[in-house]
Formats: structure tokens, C-alpha cells, sequence
């Protein structure tokens, strides 16, 4: 992965308290697992950055050795990697994922 | 190139060899399927360790080949 797309991604992480790599935008998302990932956040009505990995492959594939991780979408909280839709649905479901966001001190609404 | 039902388990088995699969193939096109991996391996491990298992376990071929698993996994 060369120095450029590690340091937007870099950036992207540590500029935004919630990052979400993507395919497609929240409004229109071109996967499904992207779009649960995307729609959970809306629900919790969760402040996020999104980036559509569709519009630079170079960062499509940079995202995948970045994180170690070989799917997309995939969510970052303050820098630190949650997992891909299965995982956060997984703590979606079981409040694990709120409570998380009451730990790191980013905003929701609690349902 | 779909991989087949039979091909994703065998590899899981050959990497988590007290795995328990149950998997499913959503739409019927050998492309979209859903797994829960129950396996003594995952004791211990957060869930994105244990997933890390099961994708290190399908060789690189999720994300590939392999374009939709959706994958749970238990602790046995």
C-alpha cells in the first residue's frame, strides 16, 4: 500500500470520531452489507463520516491491508477498528455497539 | 468464480477442525451465503480475532471469490 492512501486513510480515522468505509454513500449504498452498517447508524441517529471505497481503488484494496480485514464495509470509532456488518450487527442487536458509543463519548439516541 | 457450499466448509474444517458449520446459501447462486461457526478455538478470542480465523481459514478467498459470507461465530 503506498504512503498516499495509508495517510488519507490515517487521516480520515483520526479527523472523524465515526468512520465508516463503504460502497456507495448512505443515500445511495451499492451493497447490502453497507447499507445495514449505514442504516444502523441512522437509526442511532450517530453523527459518521462515510467514504466511498468505490471511487478510488487504490483505497479499496489499501482499506483491506490497513485494516487486516478483507471485506468491505468496515467501521472505525476514535481510531479504533469495530468490524465489518456482521460484527456490528452482532452488537447492534445486543446494545454492545451503544454501549460503546457511551464509552468513547459519541452521541446517539438511545431507543 | 462462486465457490460452492462444500468447498467453503471443507476449508473451514481443514483450519478449525471442531468447527461446527451450519451454512446456507441465500440466494441460490453459489455467491451469498450465510455461516455460524461454532468452534473451542474461539474461546477467549474477540469476535474480530475469531472471524479473522475463519477468513484466514478460506485462504483469501473472501472478498474474491467469495463475495458474500456473512458469518456468526460462537464459542463452543
Amino acid at each position: 500500500m503506498n504512503e498516499v492512501i495509508s495517510n488519507l486513510i490515517k487521516n480520515e480515522i483520526e479527523q472523524n470520531d465515526v468512520c465508516l468505509f463503504m460502497k456507495g454513500t448512505p443515500d445511495t449504498p451499492q451493497c447490502g452489507f453497507s447499507m445495514a452498517i449505514s442504516n444502523m447508524l441512522k437509526i442511532l441517529e450517530v453523527n459518521f463520516k462515510s467514504i466511498n471505497v468505490l471511487e478510488n481503488e487504490e483505497l479499496r484494496q489499501g482499506i483491506k491491508t490497513f485494516s487486516d480485514w478483507p471485506t468491505i464495509p468496515q467501521l472505525y470509532l476514535k481510531g479504533e477498528f469495530l468490524g465489518g456488518c456482521d460484527i456490528v450487527k452482532e452488537m447492534y442487536e445486543s446494545g454492545e455497539l451503544q454501549k460503546k458509543f457511551s464509552e468513547k463519548s459519541i452521541n446517539y439516541i438511545k431507543k | 468464480m462462486p465457490m460452492n457450499l462444500t468447498e467453503i466448509e471443507n476449508l473451514v474444517k481443514e483450519a478449525i477442525p471442531d468447527a461446527v458449520i451450519d451454512i446456507q446459501d441465500l440466494a441460490g447462486d453459489s455467491n451469498h451465503y450465510s455461516a455460524t461457526i461454532i468452534s473451542s478455538l474461539f474461546k477467549g478470542k474477540s469476535k474480530i480475532e475469531q472471524h479473522k480465523l475463519v477468513y484466514s481459514a478460506l485462504k483469501g478467498k473472501m472478498g474474491n471469490e467469495l463475495h458474500a459470507l456473512s458469518i456468526k461465530t460462537k464459542e463452543k
